[in-house]
Formats: C-alpha cells, sequence, structure tokens
C-alpha cells in the first residue's frame, strides 16, 4: 500500500496520447494489444474457468460433443451413403475433420456475442476491443485439445501411425486460428450494430458445414473446381489438419494456398471493419 | 504544479437523439433506406443529433486534483469517458501525458461465478493492472476490502456490501498517474468511504492527477483544489473548489430561496457539541441551532425543518406553528431526543413563515437548505452481514425470556 511513487513515477517514460475524432481507422492498434495481452489472458482465462464451472461434467463436453456427432456422421455418411474416406476408417476420417470445425464453429459463436455480452465493461473502461474477440477465438483453443487427445484414442484404437506430415500440424492450427479470427471480427463488429447476426448465425454455420470437408473428403469435388472450393479457408483447415494427422493422400498445394490467401483476406479486412466500429462501439452497444 | 497533464481543447461529442434502443436491427436499417431512398442518410438532419458535450476546453496541471460538478446529463460523465477513451470525441482533441486509469463504475468486470481471489485478477486486468502487479498488491487488497475468509467462495454468496468493499479495494489500489473517478464513492458506507478518500489523497499526495465527479459535495469540498461547473455541456465556471461549489449550490439548491422580504434570514447552521455539521452520536439528545437575521419582527408565525435523504426524500420532519421572534441576529435551537439514521450525508431544509404557515396563507420569509449539508458519522449498527442497509440505525438487544 504505501509504495514508493516518486520513484514509480520516475522509472516510466510518461506516455503521451492524443485522443482526437475517429480518423485512421486503419490504423491497427498492435503496440497497443502487446501492451494489453495481459489482459487477453486473462479474458480466455476467464472465458474457460466460467465454461467449467458452470457445467456439470465440464471437459467432457470437448470430447463427447465431436465424438457423438462424429458417430452419427459415420451412420449416416459412412454406413447408409457410403461416402468414400480416403482409406480410413469413416469415424476417424469424420473426428478429423470435425476436430478444426468445431473449434472453428465455437469461435464464431463466442466471438459474434462478445461485445454484446461485455457490454458493461465496454462502456466503462477503454482496452482494445479487439482483445474480446481474440480472447473468444483463443479460448477454444482448450476445447480443442481436450478432444485431440479423444482423437489421439481414436488413432490408437484403429492403429493408426502418424507419418512425418504431423509437423505440419501446428501451421493447420494456426490457419485455423486465421481463419476464426477473421470471421470471428466480422461477425463481433456486425452483431454490435446490428443484433439479427445472432439469429443467422446457426445458418452460417450449418451451410459452411456441408461447404467443408467434414463430412467427405474434398477430392469428391472435381479437380477443376477444386481452387475454387479452396475459397472456403476451412477447405484448407480440415484437408490440412487430416492430412498432417492421418497421413492420407497429400491435398493439392494449392487447394491450402487458395485457402491460406482467403484465411488472410479475412483476417485483413475483418481487423479494418472492426477497427472502424470499434470507434463506436462503446455509443451503440 | 507546473506541467499540464491533461490538456483538452474544443472537445465535444455528439449523440443521435432518442437512441433508447441503442442498437439498430437490420430491419431498421432496412427500412430507412426503402423509406427514404433519396435522402442520403436520413439521420444527418442537425435536429436528430444532441451536443452532450460542446467545445470544452481546460487543463489539468500534475499532481491536482479537479472536480467536475454539475447536474445530471451536464455532460461530467461524458468528459471522463472521453478522456479515457472509452468514446471518442466528435470534435476537438484531448491530449494527456501519462498512464489513465479509470473509475467509471465499482466492479467493473465482477463475475458473479468467479471467487472472490479470481474476480481481484479479472477486475484489475480490467482495470489495467499487470498480473504482477495483482500479485504483489493482492494482501493489501484483501487486507484493505476485509474479506479475507470468504476469498475462496463465489462472489455470488457475498453480501452487496462485500462486493462493494472489494471493487473499491481493487479500484484503490490501481496507480496510474492519472486517475478518472465517477461518483464511485458515492456508495458503501462512511467509514469504508472514508477509507476511500484516505487513499485517494494519499494517491494525490504522491504526485498523481486526480479527476473526480461526485454529487456529494462535501466529498468535492474535502477532495478537489479546483473545480469545473459543467452545465448542459459546457463549461459554465471554474475555480477555487470551495466557491465554484458555494455559487453552484446557491444556483441548484434554492432556486427560489428568498421570500418576499428579498433578503437572506437563515445564515448559518450547527449541530452536535463541537459546532460543525457533523453528528458522531446520534442516540443522545441532538441540538440544531440556527443563526438567523430578521429585519422585521416573526408574530404568530411557523418554522419547520426537514431531513432529507441523498435522494431527496424527507425522513423526519418537525413544524411550530405561533411562534413570535423579534427582529435582529436570533438563534433558533431545535432539540431532538436522537436521530437514529444510517451514517451517512443528508439534508437539512428549514423554513420560515411570518403570520401563519404554509396551509393558513402565512408569508414565506425564506426556504433554505442548510449548507454545509449534515453528516451523519456514527457507527452503523444492524445486522452483521450488511450493517449499511436499511435507513434506520437503532441498536438491538437480543434475550431469551423465561416463562
Amino acid at each position: 500500500m504505501t509504495a514508493a511513487p516518486s520513484n514509480a513515477l520516475a522509472t516510466h517514460p510518461i506516455p503521451v496520447m492524443r485522443i482526437t475524432p475517429p480518423t485512421r481507422w486503419w490504423v491497427l492498434p498492435f503496440g497497443e494489444l502487446w501492451d494489453f495481452r495481459e489482459l487477453v489472458y486473462f479474458f480466455v482465462w476467464r472465458d474457460i474457468k466460467i465454461r467449467y464451472k458452470q457445467t456439470v461434467i465440464g471437459a467432457a463436453w470437448a470430447v463427447l460433443q465431436p465424438l457423438l456427432t462424429a458417430i452419427i456422421f459415420s451412420l449416416v455418411f459412412g454406413r447408409l451413403a457410403h461416402i468414400p474416406s480416403e482409406g480410413l476408417p469413416y469415424l476417424v476420417f469424420n473426428y478429423s475433420g470435425l476436430l478444426p470445425w468445431m473449434y472453428f464453429a465455437a469461435g464464431l459463436q463466442a466471438a459474434t456475442n462478445t461485445i454484446v455480452e461485455n457490454q458493461r465493461v465496454i462502456t466503462k473502461v477503454y482496452f482494445p476491443r479487439l482483445a474480446l474477440p481474440l480472447a473468444s477465438v483463443l479460448s477454444g483453443l482448450v476445447d480443442f485439445a481436450v478432444s485431440f487427445l479423444m482423437f489421439v484414442v481414436l488413432m490408437i484404437y484403429y492403429g493408426i501411425r502418424p507419418t512425418p506430415a504431423i509437423l505440419w500440424f501446428p501451421a493447420f492450427i494456426l490457419l485455423a486460428i486465421v481463419t476464426a479470427l477473421g470471421v470471428g471480427l466480422w461477425l463481433s463488429a456486425l452483431n454490435a450494430l446490428y443484433r439479427d447476426v445472432r439469429y443467422v448465425l446457426p445458418f452460417l454455420v450449418q451451410f459452411w458445414l456441408y461447404a467443408s470437408p467434414v463430412a467427405y473428403p474434398a477430392s469428391l469435388v472435381p479437380a477443376k473446381w477444386r481452387a475454387l472450393y479452396g475459397l472456403n479457408p476451412m477447405a484448407g483447415v480440415i484437408e490440412g489438419v487430416r492430412w498432417s494427422l492421418t497421413g492420407t493422400p497429400r491435398p493439392p498445394g494449392h487447394l491450402i494456398l487458395v485457402s491460406t490467401a482467403a484465411a488472410l483476406v479475412l483476417l485483413v479486412s475483418g481487423l479494418a471493419y472492426f477497427q472502424k466500429v470499434e470507434t463506436t462501439i462503446a455509443d451503440v452497444v | 504544479m507546473t506541467e499540464s497533464v491533461i490538456h483538452v481543447e474544443g472537445l465535444g461529442k455528439r449523440y443521435r437523439v432518442g437512441e433508447r434502443e441503442r442498437y439498430f436491427a437490420l430491419r431498421d436499417v432496412l427500412a430507412r433506406a426503402f423509406s427514404a431512398p433519396f435522402k442520403k442518410n436520413g439521420a444527418s438532419r442537425s435536429k436528430d443529433f444532441i451536443w452532450a458535450l460542446r467545445d470544452v476546453s481546460l487543463d489539468v496541471h500534475q499532481g491536482e486534483v479537479v472536480g467536475l460538478i454539475g447536474r445530471n446529463g451536464a455532460g461530467k460523465t461524458t468528459l471522463l469517458k472521453l478522456l479515457s477513451r472509452i468514446t471518442r470525441p466528435t470534435t476537438g482533441f484531448a491530449e494527456i501525458h501519462g498512464r489513465v486509469g479509470s473509475l467509471l463504475e465499482v466492479g467493473t468486470g465482477f463475475h458473479p461465478e468467479l471467487t472472490g481471489r479470481e474476480n481481484i485478477y479479472l477486475s484489475g486486468a480490467i482495470l489495467g493492472m499487470s498480473r504482477r502487479e495483482i500479485d504483489q498488491k493482492m494482501d493489501a487488497i484483501v487486507a484493505f476490502a476485509e474479506v479475507e475468509r470468504f476469498l475462496t467462495s463465489p462472489l455470488k454468496f457475498y453480501s452487496t456490501g462485500m462486493q462493494m468493499r472489494l471493487a473499491f479495494a481493487v479500484a484503490a489500489h490501481l496507480e496510474p498517474e492519472i486517475l478518472l473517478v465517477d461518483e464511485v464513492l458515492a456508495v458503501g458506507d462512511l467509514e469504508f468511504q472514508k477509507k476511500c478518500l484516505g487513499k485517494m489523497q494519499e494517491v494525490s499526495r504522491s504526485g498523481r492527477t486526480i479527476v473526480f465527479v461526485s454529487h456529494q459535495m462535501g466529498q468535492m469540498r474535502r477532495l478537489c483544489e479546483r473545480v469545473f461547473w459543467i452545465d448542459g455541456g459546457q463549461i459554465r465556471e471554474q475555480g477555487r473548489a470551495g466557491e465554484i461549489i458555494a455559487r453552484y449550490e446557491s444556483a441548484s439548491l434554492r432556486p427560489d430561496a428568498l421570500g418576499s422580504s428579498g433578503h437572506r434570514c437563515f445564515l448559518s447552521w450547527s449541530v452536535g457539541r463541537d459546532g460543525g455539521n457533523i453528528v458522531t452520536d446520534d442516540m443522545d439528545h441532538i441540538e440544531f441551532r440556527f443563526d438567523i437575521f430578521l429585519t422585521e419582527p416573526i408574530s404568530q408565525g411557523h418554522f419547520g425543518m426537514n431531513v432529507l435523504s441523498e435522494s431527496s426524500s424527507v425522513l423526519a420532519g418537525w413544524g411550530f406553528d405561533n411562534i413570535d421572534i423579534p427582529s435582529g441576529p436570533q438563534k433558533i435551537v431545535l432539540r431532538l431526543p436522537g436521530l437514529p439514521i444510517k451514517p451517512g450525508g443528508y439534508s437539512l431544509s428549514c423554513s420560515l413563515f411570518n403570520r401563519g404557515n404554509n396551509l393558513t396563507g402565512g408569508e414565506l420569509v425564506e426556504e433554505w437548505y442548510a449548507l454545509p449539508p449534515l453528516i451523519i458519522d456514527t457507527k452503523p449498527v444492524g445486522h452483521p452481514q450488511d450493517r449499511w442497509a436499511g435507513v434506520l440505525n437503532i441498536p438491538g438487544n437480543f434475550q431469551i425470556a423465561a416463562k
């Protein structure tokens, strides 16, 4: 309580802040976000704590959700429709797709609502608002890790050995984060302005699921359309994750390239749009 | 007292009018687009906007404690929000030298499911503390809040008073160079308020700058050196705290206090043994003393006094008819057997009528809101879990009577 404040004041260089009407919205606050990195950490920490405190079986949901979905998909698409699964047991094939997909879908859900859920804080304290969607996308990684453990169990059960391709796995996780953040930024900013977004989201996620190679392999898409198909960044993410984990035939490189480019476009445009909306967020939420 | 750490020039903030539902549904946007396709933007007409703050310029120097006063909606909070960057200005600019901590609400970011300790981390981080800083101050915060025993239980099991104390404690340990505080000291109990005021004085003595909004003029007088009176989004007056606050009070508390005789008759008042405005022992007899000056004698007149809560509701009233007072300087004394109300700030209103009272058509000599306000500074009694609940402060005695 009795620090030596005069010293404390002297040791820091005194930052000068100029507050002006919003003009340069395209200047992104990365330096500032770095200053607030601990706040991002605390938001992530809060989201995870609360999620696991309020549910009865906590982390088990992160396993049950993809596992039950994969079992249903296996029955419908694997057993009944005989969708090819690149030589993998359909359950493994499908679960490896659901792994990044569920991370993506949950990230969108969380990012869409984060501004509205935190409106009290937003109207009372300043921090880079970017911290909120960023935290909601990052906090999904814990669930992702838990459901990944289940995938390891499946791999062992079916006797599938990882190949050197596994070294690429982190890169595809990064691509998944970039994609979820890019779309999440758009949705959280839009939802702050137009509350309809909440209602549109379930349909969007549903359509997107069928436009992504979760239940079927991308190789089912005719070769000449595959680059176009890659414009859906989740196509690249899912094919990439599946390939790196199970050693399926290497996904066409240009699918990954197109998906990466699409994800970056989404991220940059999402950042710009979010930044533009950010200047008025405290006035409208 | 040399450099200006906050420099504001021509700052203005414009809001859209009537945005009760602050966000839009897509439907509204579409409807607007279809109903007025030829207007560039339906909302750009000037009557749809109000200026919450307009053309405000001010300087605050290092180490100063500066107060913002004014009625609700005058623009004080908007100014704080602009300075703390929560919202962006429409015109003008502000330059701030130093890190800013803002305290516009107590318990910002608290979550009921998290424990006391977890909430200290969360709220601290949201208010701008680093994890290391919170680690270092954890013990001090907990001791300040007096919640040691509850640190591991979820916040939802805390009483309101405890939550308040915890929130204050986190905020009180914020150490930015510039602190913006809005009204947060108005809640909570007087003892704790004093603790917080002491903390803030300590903070300001260490060379930090505080900008402070409150409706409690007593606090403002005690804390601030300089005051800006904001009215209708603009600075109406600025200067030494005592002076400006007195002028603000006489403008807002006595809209037409002068009776037909046209001069003031109530001069000053006091209560209690040491002659101030503070009651420290309400269980004993209390004496209210009013110094008045009458140019004409009062015959068959009326004297009334009300004790009002912070929200201006009457807690108790006394009235005396058929009184005669000679002209010249006089002293009115009103004795009460006790005033068992919770510690806090209250206002007193007094009225003096000549030849009758307000019902019998007496002539109003003066209606006076006593300044400074009445401060009750006694020990709160009541339920131990929340001694500050309720209005009355009456001790109880428990026993089991044998039949």
